[in-house]
Parts: C-alpha cells; sequence; structure tokens
C-alpha cells in the first residue's frame, strides 16, 4: 500500500511540477514576443504620457520576475486577467469559446476512433496483403497532408462544388441563438431543448469540420494500432491460442486485441488531447468559434492575457488527460496493476 | 488415432531463393509415446507443428503424406484444422511466461478451451476448470485460477498450460519442449505429471525436446533429427546402441557422475550428415 501511495505522490509531483514548467515557459515566451501590449491597448497614436501611465498601471514598468509573480499569484487565484479584446475576463471568455472546441475534437475523435482502430486491427491481421497497403497509404496520407490544405480542399469540393454541405461556421445564421445555451455545444444545446432545425443544421456543419480532424487523427491512430497488434499476434500465446481450436476472430479480439486495448487507451488519450489543443488551423478555416479561433485573434491583436490564459489551459487539458490514461494504464493492465 | 508424415519438407523463403528447415521426413505414430530429439534448428518443432498447421505464414509445406487420423492436413481447410486443434491434439508450449496470455487469468484461459468444445454454462466450466486443476496437482486450485500468468511460477505456468490442453481430452499431446525453461528440479515433476496424464487417459504423446536421456527416459521410441532429417529411429530402451554417429556424438558428450572425465567430449560434425547419406 505504501508502494501505491509513493506512486501517487510521485505523480502528483511531476503533474505540479509540469504546470509550473508550463506556466513558467509561456509567461516568458509572452513577454520576449516583440509586442507592445500597450500599443495593443492604446493604439500607434497615443500621447506618450498616456503610454508612461498605463505602463505603469498594468505593472510593466516592474522587473520581469516581479511581473512573473503577480501573474502566478492571480493564476492561483484563478485570475488570468481580462482580455483587452473582449474586456472580459480570460477564464470567462474561455468558458465560452471551449465547448465548441470540445464539441468539434470529440466528434472528431469519435469518428477517428470508430474508423481508425478497426482499419488498424485489419490491416495488422492481413499484413503484406493489398488491403493493408490499401490502409497504410490511406493512413499515411492523413498523417501527410496538411490540415488546413485537407481542410480547404473539402471545402472547395463538398460545400462550393457539390453542395453536399453547409460551409463554414457552427450553424447557419437563421438558426443563430436560436436554441438556448446550456452546455455550450450547439448540436447537444439543440437536441435537449428540443430544437431539432437547428439540430440538424447544426449538425451538418459539423461534419466536415470534424471529419476534417478525424482524418489527421485517424492516420495516427490506425498505424498505432496496427504496429500494437503486429507485435500482439506475434506473441507465442496467440500461437497457444490457435493451438486451442479457436476462431479467428476470437483470437484476434479477445486474445491479440485484449493485451493491446490498454496501450491503445494512452494513444487515444493523448490523441484527443492533440486534437483539443490542436483544432488551431481547422477552426480557423472553418470560422468555427472555438478555442483556437480565440486564440489566433488574441494573437492578431497582441492580446496578451487571453494568449497566455489559453495556452495555460490546453496545457493543463493536457497534462491531465496524460494524467488520466497513466491511471486508466494503471488501473486496467493486470500486469501493472 | 494414426500419424503419418511421409516425405515431409518445409521450406522458407529467403533473399537467396528458399532455405529448407525440413528435409523429406517420415515418421508414423500410433498409440504411443514418441520423443523426436535435435538441436536447435533441426526441424523437429516445425515437423510436430506442420501436423496442426501452425507455422508461420511464410512456411511452404510438401509431403507424399501428412495426415492426422486419415484427415490430409494439406488439404485441411480451416474449419477442418479447428476440429483438430485442441479437441483432438494439444500442443504444450515452452515457456509458460510468453505461452499464456498475460491478461487472462489461468482460469479464464482454461475455462475457455473446455467450453470451446463441450456446450456446457459458465459454471460448469468454472467446475471442471478447478478440477482439472487439481488434476495437474496443483494444491489451491481456486486461487490460481484466478491468477494472471506473471503471478504464477513457471512451473505452476506449465501446469496451467497442460491443464488448458487437457480440458477438451485430446487424443494427441504434442509438448514442445515443455520443461527447457524451467528449473531443473520441476522439470521432472512436470515430466512426470505429463507421463501420468498421457497414460491414464490412452492420449499418445510426441515430446520434441534436446535432452536425449530425458526423452528416452519418458518415451516409447525416440527419433533422432539433424539439419532437417531423421538421422536415427531407436527403441527408446536401445538409447545405447545407437549406430549414427551424430547419435553416439551427444551421448559422448554427456557428463556421468559414475565415470569422470577431465574433459568431456565435443561434437566433431561430418558434413556428410547434411545430405543424410551416413
Amino acid at each position: 500500500m505504501s508502494g501505491r501511495l509513493r506512486t501517487l505522490a510521485a505523480t502528483t509531483a511531476s503533474v505540479l511540477i509540469t504546470l509550473f514548467g508550463l506556466t513558467v515557459v509561456t509567461f516568458f515566451i509572452g513577454r520576449v514576443m516583440p509586442i507592445d501590449p500597450i500599443v495593443a491597448i492604446l493604439g500607434d497614436h497615443a500621447p506618450p504620457d498616456v503610454v508612461a501611465r498605463v505602463r505603469i498601471e498594468l505593472g510593466l514598468n516592474r522587473p520581469l520576475w516581479y511581473q512573473f509573480w503577480i501573474f502566478f499569484r492571480n493564476l492561483i487565484h484563478l485570475d488570468l486577467g481580462r482580455s483587452v479584446m473582449t474586456t472580459h475576463p480570460v477564464l470567462h471568455d474561455i468558458g465560452r469559446y471551449f465547448p465548441a472546441t470540445f464539441e468539434l475534437a470529440t466528434a472528431a475523435m469519435i469518428v477517428a476512433t470508430l474508423i481508425g482502430v478497426p482499419l488498424g486491427v485489419l490491416a495488422a491481421v492481413r499484413q503484406g496483403t493489398r488491403t493493408d497497403h490499401i490502409v497504410r497509404v490511406f493512413s499515411l496520407a492523413g498523417s501527410s497532408i496538411p490540415v488546413f490544405m485537407l481542410a480547404m480542399l473539402s471545402l472547395v469540393v463538398f460545400y462550393a462544388a457539390l453542395g453536399w454541405l453547409p460551409g463554414t461556421g457552427q450553424v447557419s445564421v437563421v438558426y443563430d441563438g436560436i436554441a438556448p445555451r446550456i452546455t455550450g455545444m450547439l448540436v447537444i444545446d439543440a437536441a435537449i431543448t428540443g430544437h431539432w432545425n437547428t439540430f440538424y443544421n447544426a449538425l451538418l456543419h459539423l461534419i466536415q469540420p470534424a471529419l476534417v480532424l478525424a482524418y489527421f487523427s485517424m492516420a495516427y491512430i490506425t498505424r498505432m494500432t496496427r504496429g500494437f497488434m503486429l507485435d500482439a499476434l506475434r506473441g507465442e500465446y496467440i500461437t497457444t491460442a490457435r493451438a486451442k481450436g479457436l476462431s479467428a476472430a476470437r483470437i484476434v479480439w479477445r486474445h491479440a486485441f485484449g493485451n493491446i486495448w490498454v496501450q491503445l487507451i494512452t494513444v487515444l488519450a493523448l490523441t484527443y488531447a492533440g486534437l483539443l489543443e490542436g483544432a488551431v488551423v481547422t477552426e480557423t478555416v472553418f470560422s468555427w468559434p472555438g478555442l483556437g479561433q480565440y486564440l489566433t485573434n488574441s494573437l492578431l491583436n497582441a492580446d496578451m492575457n487571453a494568449v497566455l490564459g489559453s495556452t495555460l489551459v490546453i496545457g493543463v487539458i493536457y497534462v491531465f488527460l496524460n494524467l488520466l490514461a497513466d491511471v486508466l494504464y494503471r488501473l486496467m493492465d493486470p500486469r501493472v496493476r | 488415432m494414426k500419424v503419418e508424415i511421409a516425405n515431409l519438407s518445409i521450406a522458407f523463403p529467403t533473399p537467396r531463393g528458399p532455405s529448407l528447415a525440413v528435409r523429406g521426413v517420415s515418421l508414423t505414430l500410433g498409440s504411443e509415446k514418441l520423443g523426436i530429439v535435435g538441436e536447435s534448428g533441426s526441424g523437429k518443432s516445425l515437423t510436430a507443428r506442420s501436423l496442426l498447421k501452425l507455422l508461420p505464414p511464410e512456411a511452404r509445406v510438401t509431403a507424399d503424406r501428412l495426415a492426422f487420423d486419415g484427415i490430409d492436413v494439406l488439404t485441411a481447410t480451416e474449419r477442418q484444422m479447428r476440429s483438430i486443434r485442441g479437441k483432438r491434439a494439444g500442443l504444450i508450449l515452452q515457456d509458460p511466461k510468453f505461452s499464456l496470455n498475460p491478461v487472462m487469468t489461468a482460469g479464464e484461459q482454461i475455462a475457455e478451451a473446455w467450453r470451446l468444445h463441450r456446450r456446457s454454462s459458465r459454471r460448469e466450466a468454472r467446475e471442471a476448470t478447478l478440477d482439472l486443476l487439481a488434476q495437474v496437482q496443483i494444491r489451491d486450485p481456486a486461487r490460481v485460477a484466478g491468477a494472471y500468468p506473471h503471478e504464477l511460477s513457471g512451473g505452476m505456468g506449465q501446469r496451467v498450460m497442460i491443464a488448458m490442453m487437457m480440458a477438451p481430452d485430446p487424443e494427441l499431446l504434442i509438448a514442445d519442449e515443455p520443461t527447457s525453461a524451467l528449473d531443473a528440479t520441476v522439470q521432472a515433476e512436470i515430466l512426470r505429471l505429463m507421463e501420468d496424464l498421457v497414460s491414464r487417459r490412452g492420449m499418445s504423446l510426441i515430446l520434441i525436446s534436446h535432452d536425449l536421456p530425458l526423452v528416452s527416459h519418458f518415451c516409447d521410441r525416440v527419433v533422432v533429427m539433424y539439419a532437417g532429417r531423421i538421422v536415427e529411429e531407436l527403441k527408446a530402451a536401445g538409447l545405447a546402441r545407437a549406430e549414427h554417429p551424430y547419435t553416439r556424438g551427444l551421448l559422448a558428450c554427456l557428463p556421468t557422475l559414475s565415470h569422470p572425465q577431465p574433459r568431456l567430449a565435443t561434437m566433431t560434425r561430418d558434413p556428410a550428415w547434411m545430405d543424410g547419406s551416413s
């Protein structure tokens, strides 16, 4: 039991250190950027005495370590400062924008997992055959084509040329603001309040960005699943399972997959974390009102509090999904339990 | 039950053309205990596994006849093979550390083998599992049934493996170096257990090993393989009358307590053995 406590302590310590490191790096990157936040607030033509006053008010005249101390103290109180652009507290803004990202990333993740894992298993079982080659090329393409390119191609084909799917945005203007905001995820809000037209429209809008994101992640999931499965299928216990006279399906799913799904969860968790942070480009192309777009706009407007805040939140999500994967691994795998 | 193997060859493709691992092996097996002895790479394991069609997919098998109880294994479908594997012929592998599924409990793995070949309820399977574990002389069947392979010792693991392969009550048991991964003290126990079970159930046994005296002790008949061929076939009792220089060489290399030698003999290999022309 003391061993388990020690593991817990070590894990907590490593999470805290990671989070602190994240804060330090984020803060100093924000400060060394050649952007003057005062210009961002006051504009180019503000009189020098006003600039000097604001500089003192914001504490930007103090030494860097002192500025960090203030930032860190506020952070402990969950105060990320105010966004210059929206004038709201950054945390409030993030609460507004994050659900859309969560909705998009989760939809993409579900698709990527449901397609990627079986494809990886299939490729491994049929290693070296044409099926395997097709799957590998398909997944290699997914990880090689830049996301913005795929996103724009998809818009050109399915929106502009074929007209099968709506274009950018989370929902068409006519449905905007109709369903009351509950979770912030439009598809879910519309469904639980029974606004079925909005639901249908939002769902159609979700398909394209979700599929683009999913393709990218699916490629990775497929390759990892295939690799894990090839390893597992080479195991001696697979020979044992075959010698018992088990069916191919049972050997593949119960014996081989049964040995890799715990490892796979780690991969899935990290992919999901990557989706939550990495949707920046996709959100921009599809004008998706999520955290990625908030972050991009803040950057372009030199809204440093917003940039620092969103970066930190994304980092924290990443660290905690990592931790979750680690904990699940320990709970699920009899060899480390 | 009768096993017939005639002129069996197994080849593996290499960049320099096919490489023959087994070259023209012929043997038959009835209700008896057969030992196959040979060094690593002599083809003994491949020969035995070809009977169950459990070779790596790239292996190319040819034979004039390869039959299990009249069923032509060469042309048998996967479905026909599945009715032989486990149910009629079991296979015990070398190291339970690798041959047992690490994420299933010992009990689950035995029950799976049991249920596969009989339509029975979960409860019956559970009782049968405990009974089988008792038959392989495990003192605390309930605990072992709930244990994962990494929680078991090598000897325990091999008992579980034996219980699992005995579950469907097969006619033939192929044991592929079943004790090589175990401590010397446990080896004898496991072999005695296996022999006991095989005799009591009237099963046939193919015992593959590189330990010539050990095999001759437990088997009726021994074939010696070298470089993919059978170089000698003997009654186990007639080991001392072995004729082939390879077999004699092997026996000469063994240290004995009754006649200590200052220096052990080493093997001098004759390239002619490769062609089987000696």
